[in-house]
């Protein structure tokens, strides 16, 4: 339950292409158990997958042509 | 590769200003003089007869911004707000806008001009991806050189927008600005790791030490952004300028990283762009969304002007690029004073 003004609840905003922006810092849990952490005032989290910054969006998402 | 001895580590400042670079024509030479106090202005016949894109006018205006940032060295600060000079400012300025709106938008909506920047080419041509698959390393000293002229007050010439700015632009700019100005901790200023990468390839990291050897191509971009920042009237052509420039980074950014990485240049080189992979995925996004959006929402008339500001950015930018692969690739080097001592002895 919410206590106080800075327990308001953390917008995420999700695109149906490209990264899904988080309000930094944030920190993310990997399958292998490790943590990595980013203290941006807005973080882009990966969705596709392609990133070579996994978790971290590195615009791999974009369109090729 | 260790930095060149009796160089700085750190970003260095004169106190008393950039020292003057050498004139390029009658023009620059006038402009300089008269902010010397040893002559006239330039006369208005001579400013008009000077080539828009050439070195002349383009040095002159860089000088006459340049009063705007830090000053130059012997020249009176309040000289900033010269009427005279600021007369002559107004002509070259003229000048230069006139024939980039001649040149450009090509686009006819700001969704059709960031649509196409965001789509990566599968064969590009530009200069990152030169050096990400040929480049050598006097390649990476000379983008790095011309660079200078920017990334040693990356985000400078934006942060005169945030005033113009209401709203949900202006909060999401003084965000992204607050990004590239390290987040309140000066070692992570971009323009500090961008000197910390100049020292670890040898250069001198002095405010102003290689405007003499920097292309009127790479002088153009740096004064598009000083034009725009400076005029309100303007405010919609830098948020669609410092859109073009944050998509365009991060994929330019991770094809920059691996040319530091394959040329050695060092482990602060390779931190510059890798940071920068990272940093404009995400601002992209807050410049496309909430600034660009925030602004139209609020003055949708300034629709033509956030393309100008995407379109002349492109246009400026591909003229540096085509000026620098052409002397690359005729094996010739691409800086105006290739005989700099500081870089001429590390080739």
């Amino acid at each position: 339950m919410p206590n106080s003004p800075s327990d308001s609840a953390r917008r995420l905003t999700v695109q149906r292409r490209g990264p899904l922006l988080v309000e930094g810092p944030v920190e993310v849990e990997l399958e292998d158990g490790s943590t990595v952490r980013s203290d941006r005032f807005r973080v882009a989290v990966c969705t596709c997958r392609r990133s070579r910054r996994f978790p971290w969006c590195d615009t791999s998402h974009r369109d090729r042509a | 590769m260790t930095a060149v001895p009796g160089y700085p580590a750190g970003m260095s400042y004169d106190h008393e200003g950039p020292l003057f670079p050498s004139p390029r024509g009658p023009v620059s030479a006038g402009v300089q003089g008269y902010l010397l106090d040893t002559g006239p202005l330039p006369r208005p016949e001579t400013v008009a007869a000077a080539d828009p894109y050439g070195d002349d006018l383009q040095l002159t205006l860089y000088l006459c911004y340049e009063l705007h940032y830090r000053g130059l060295a012997g020249v009176p600060p309040e000289r900033e707000w010269d009427t005279d000079l600021l007369r002559t400012r107004a002509a070259l300025e003229h000048r230069f806008l006139t024939t980039l709106r001649a040149d450009t938008p090509v686009h006819d909506t700001v969704e059709d001009a960031l649509g196409d920047l965001l789509v990566e080419p599968v064969e590009g041509s530009g200069v990152s991806h030169f050096l990400r698959e040929e480049g050598e390393l006097w390649q990476v000293r000379e983008y790095a050189t011309h660079r200078s002229l920017y990334h040693l007050k990356e985000a400078d010439p934006h942060a005169w927008v945030l005033p113009r700015l209401t709203g949900r632009a202006k909060a999401a700019m003084a965000a992204v600005e607050f990004d590239e100005f390290g987040g309140g901790r000066a070692d992570r200023l971009h323009a500090q790791l961008f000197a910390n990468l100049m020292t670890d390839l040898g250069l001198d990291t002095t405010y102003g030490r290689y405007v003499d050897a920097a292309s009127a191509e790479m002088l153009a971009t740096v004064n598009l952004m000083s034009l725009f920042g400076l005029h309100r009237a303007l405010r919609g052509a830098l948020v669609g300028h410092f859109a073009a420039v944050e998509i365009t980074s991060s994929p330019g950014s991770r094809r920059l990283a691996d040319a530091m990485r394959r040329t050695g240049a060092g482990p602060a080189a390779e931190h510059f762009y890798d940071e920068h992979v990272e940093a404009d995925a995400v601002h992209e996004q807050v410049v496309r969304h909430e600034v660009i959006g925030g602004l139209l929402e609020e003055q949708p008339h300034l629709a033509p002007d956030v393309v100008f500001g995407i379109d002349a950015t492109g246009h400026v930018e591909d003229r540096f690029a085509a000026r620098l692969l052409e002397d690359w690739r005729a094996g010739r080097s691409s800086l105006r004073s290739p005989d700099l001592s500081e870089i001429s002895h590390i080739y």
